[in-house]
């Protein structure tokens, strides 16, 4: 199963040459300006402007890009930026391309140019959907049960508006999405995730390949145990113990945990990072079953819009998601969007007590 | 070949307005074989709603990751991605770049591999995918020469990753740049080479509205803040009242306060009650000209967070309320802490245990002793509501608390000095 390399002498060992010298990649007024920013503006959708203690300006364009990149592509992000900006760029967490401009002049002919060269849309800014963040999917995953950058491409274009446009929404809304239950795509104020139903199905001639301890091990509801048949140790699984993670597809392919008829997606809604406010929180389940539908994946992107239509209609300025739902409470979330509230949105973790309503405030 | 491949299920994601990385990979594709190949993997993928990726092993020269090996289970009908390896790559610090080491970078990639790129990974490297098992090393080569080097995988140091910081914003406390720059370099065997029991990261945001989501996504968040008080530009105060209106004042930025610390006085003066401001950063990010945050800047240090897998989620609770963070005796106390931590989660924890997971397994308390860290209140939101409490101080008897009076209550300390008599 696994590939051996082939093995050639080379020059040296390990060169442990850490990170790149970030000040070799710094714009000149980055540099000149280090640390001495005095405040910024949001100039329109997609740009801002830093202004420096000594009045020095800034100019930053934001264009959303799909992440995965051909190098042609990329050298022709960089042709832009040595035409406008000075030959420097950054990328954002959110896979948003930025240029910084030290002339006013050259936003609107590299705006164009990010249009008509590569493709891509400047936005992303203020109080807009940015760029979702995605996992790796069926392009390059060994674990996913559904695609990444396909859904969110899909996505994007239904929710295009909300990203050209930085008023469209009370505040900024961050999408992630998740191929499996690792869930690497991460807390967002909605984030869309792969599902599984069921519990792993072995393989017992797989199983070998494993190191069994440690597929023991790694079971978070101590359901996987070490059977001996036919003189030769293999797994099973106590299927009214698992929960259906798939933590253990992760150290051992073996336990095939995803199914392409009965996975689904989930939506999520009011993870936050920021100490902003009432500080970070996590998302909750809002919307489950899904279809895991290819290639454009509509009953997700409806279901999103469906969301983010009550929250455009009753969310107050500088409220995230999560802070809205929290202050209009979930029963009208539900009103609002028409899904379900059912037993399984119920927490049954350790942590459970702590999401039941502990009071007698209700809304009636 | 290239024309014979079927692409009709990811061609659906050629049209819409948001740019599509499935026009760009055919366009690739003309040139690098390979790419046509992976389409139409990815295709097959679409149409079974089933993946075609296995995982493997596969580490370079003195590397104990950075390369997260694919193989494909269609090699049969192509053959071009069999082996398509995915290199992870630490970035300059912030994802700054300038065109030249950018371009560099993809000469070198275009040379050696199927030329995609991602840029970002989640946890911050630089991906570049479509590598086989020969040209792995040969890539890896030209990226070393060039000054590059390999990300982190496994039980290992993670790439780090940072917010723009005091290179590009109004609000960074310190230097993320510098810091994140200095912990790669610092603990650059740690990254390459995996000894934890299970993966570490750091990640770095100059002030607590943490663009680098280091809260939910890393194990040591570490978050700029201030102590004293608020900068305050009580003419742009009076501007801004005079160009939103009190009302958006009071709606938006008074009210919002989550201690209630700031306030309008006479509808153009903003007072704040420094002692109770929790640097939440939210009057702040509404009246950047107006507010920012005070002189004395610093660090607040955090530990535990993670996604999902396998207890939950967490976020990083409270270690060090604030430390300076700035002259290279500051930079030591940081890795000082860093090596506590390591050593004590390192000798205790459990295979694939993070953090965050060992400290809920052994409870805070007990991994502040380990650490050699001493209790303070702001790492809590509250004391503990259980009254039972096992208090060392108070306990009787010889073996923390067990009574020698009572023989049913044993330890297993004293039975094995009882064998041994």
């Amino acid at each position: 199963m696994t590939t051996t390399a082939t093995t050639k002498v080379r020059k040296k060992g390990p060169r442990d040459n850490g990170a790149p010298d970030y000040k070799q990649n710094l714009h000149p007024l980055m540099v000149k300006n280090y640390g001495k920013w005095a405040y910024h503006e949001f100039v329109k959708p997609g740009v801002l402007v830093y202004v420096a203690e000594n009045g020095d300006k800034l100019w930053v364009v934001r264009a959303g890009s799909p992440r995965t990149l051909s190098v042609d592509k990329v050298r022709k992000i960089c042709d832009i930026a040595d035409r406008y900006a000075e030959g420097y760029l950054r990328f954002t967490s959110r896979a948003n391309l930025e240029f910084s401009l030290a002339k006013k002049s050259n936003i609107a002919p590299l705006i164009k140019a990010v249009k008509e060269e590569l493709g891509f849309s400047v936005g992303g800014t203020g109080h807009s959907i940015s760029n979702v963040t995605h996992t790796q999917g069926w392009l390059h995953c060994n674990l996913p049960g559904t695609d990444a950058a396909g859904p969110v491409k899909a996505l994007m274009d239904e929710l295009f508006e909300e990203f050209v446009h930085d008023d469209k929404l009370p505040m900024r809304v961050k999408i992630s999405a998740s191929c499996c239950q690792i869930n690497c795509g991460g807390q967002a104020d909605l984030a869309i995730n792969l599902q599984h139903h069921h519990p792993p199905r072995i393989k017992p001639e797989g199983v070998g390949i494993c190191e069994l301890p440690k597929v023991v091990a790694i079971c978070p509801a101590a359901a996987i145990r070490p059977r001996a048949t036919e003189g030769q140790t293999t797994l099973e699984v106590v299927a009214e113990k698992c929960m259906y993670c798939g933590a253990c597809h992760g150290q051992c392919p073996t336990m095939e945990i995803r199914d392409a008829q009965t996975d689904t997606l989930s939506i999520w809604l009011g993870g936050k990072t920021s100490s902003t406010r009432k500080g970070p929180s996590f998302m909750r389940l809002a919307v489950w079953g899904l279809p895991n539908n290819p290639p454009r994946w509509p009953e997700v992107s409806g279901a999103v819009k469906n969301i983010l239509s009550a929250y455009k209609q009753t969310g107050r300025k500088f409220e995230r998601l999560g802070e809205w739902v929290d202050r209009i409470g979930w029963k009208k979330f539900f009103e609002l969007t028409g899904f379900p509230f059912t037993k399984y949105h119920i927490d049954t973790t350790e942590m459970a007590r702590s999401t039941f309503n502990t009071s007698a405030q209700v809304r009636l | 070949m290239a024309d014979k491949i079927d692409t009709s299920m990811v061609d659906e994601l050629e049209s819409g307005p948001w740019p599509s990385f499935i026009t760009d990979l055919k366009q690739l594709s003309k040139r690098k074989p390979a790419v046509g190949q992976l389409l139409g993997q990815l295709n097959q993928s679409y149409k079974d709603k089933w993946n075609y990726w296995q995982g493997t092993v596969l580490n370079v020269d003195g590397y104990g990751g950075g390369i997260i090996a694919r193989y494909s289970e269609l090699s049969s009908q192509y053959p071009a991605i069999a082996q398509f390896h995915t290199i992870r790559v630490i970035p300059p610090a912030g994802w700054i770049y300038s065109t030249k080491t950018l371009r560099n970078l993809c000469d070198i990639w275009d040379k050696h591999g199927a030329g995609i790129m991602q840029l970002h990974g989640m946890t911050g490297d630089i991906l570049l995918l479509g590598t086989d098992n020969e040209t792995t090393f040969d890539c890896a080569e030209e990226l070393f020469e060039n000054g590059w080097d390999l990300g982190g995988s496994g039980g290992a140091l993670r790439t780090l990753a940072c917010c723009v910081g005091p290179a590009r914003c109004d609000m960074a406390c310190f230097d993320t740049m510098d810091v994140t720059t200095h912990l790669t370099n610092t603990y650059i065997s740690q990254l390459h080479r995996p000894e934890f029991p299970y993966k570490y990261k750091f990640k770095l945001s100059g002030c607590p509205n943490d663009c680098a989501c280091s809260m939910q996504r890393s194990d040591m968040p570490i978050i700029g803040t201030w102590r004293g008080p608020m900068q305050i530009n009580q003419a742009e105060v009076a501007t801004f009242v005079k160009e939103h209106g009190e009302q958006y004042v009071m709606d938006n930025v008074i009210t919002r306060c989550p201690t209630n610390c700031i306030t309008l006085e006479k509808k153009k003066k903003i007072v704040v009650d420094d002692a109770n401001c929790v640097h939440c950063m939210h009057c702040i990010n509404v009246m950047p000209k107006a507010l920012r945050p005070g002189k004395d800047k610093g660090v607040t240090i955090l530990l535990g967070g993670k996604r999902t897998l396998k207890i939950g989620d967490t976020m990083g609770s409270v270690l060090v309320p604030f430390m300076k963070l700035e002259t290279p005796e500051d930079y030591q106390n940081l890795t000082d802490l860093v090596d506590r931590v390591w050593d004590f989660w390192g000798s205790n924890a459990h295979d694939h245990e993070r953090v965050g997971e060992f400290i809920n397994r052994v409870g805070l308390g007990t991994f502040l002793e380990g650490i050699g860290l001493a209790p303070d209140p702001q790492m809590v939101r509250a004391p503990t509501s259980s009254p039972y409490i096992k208090f060392e101080e108070l306990a009787p008897g010889r073996f923390g608390g067990e009574s020698k009076h009572n023989p049913a209550v044993r330890s297993e300390e004293v039975e094995a000095m009882e064998r041994a008599e």
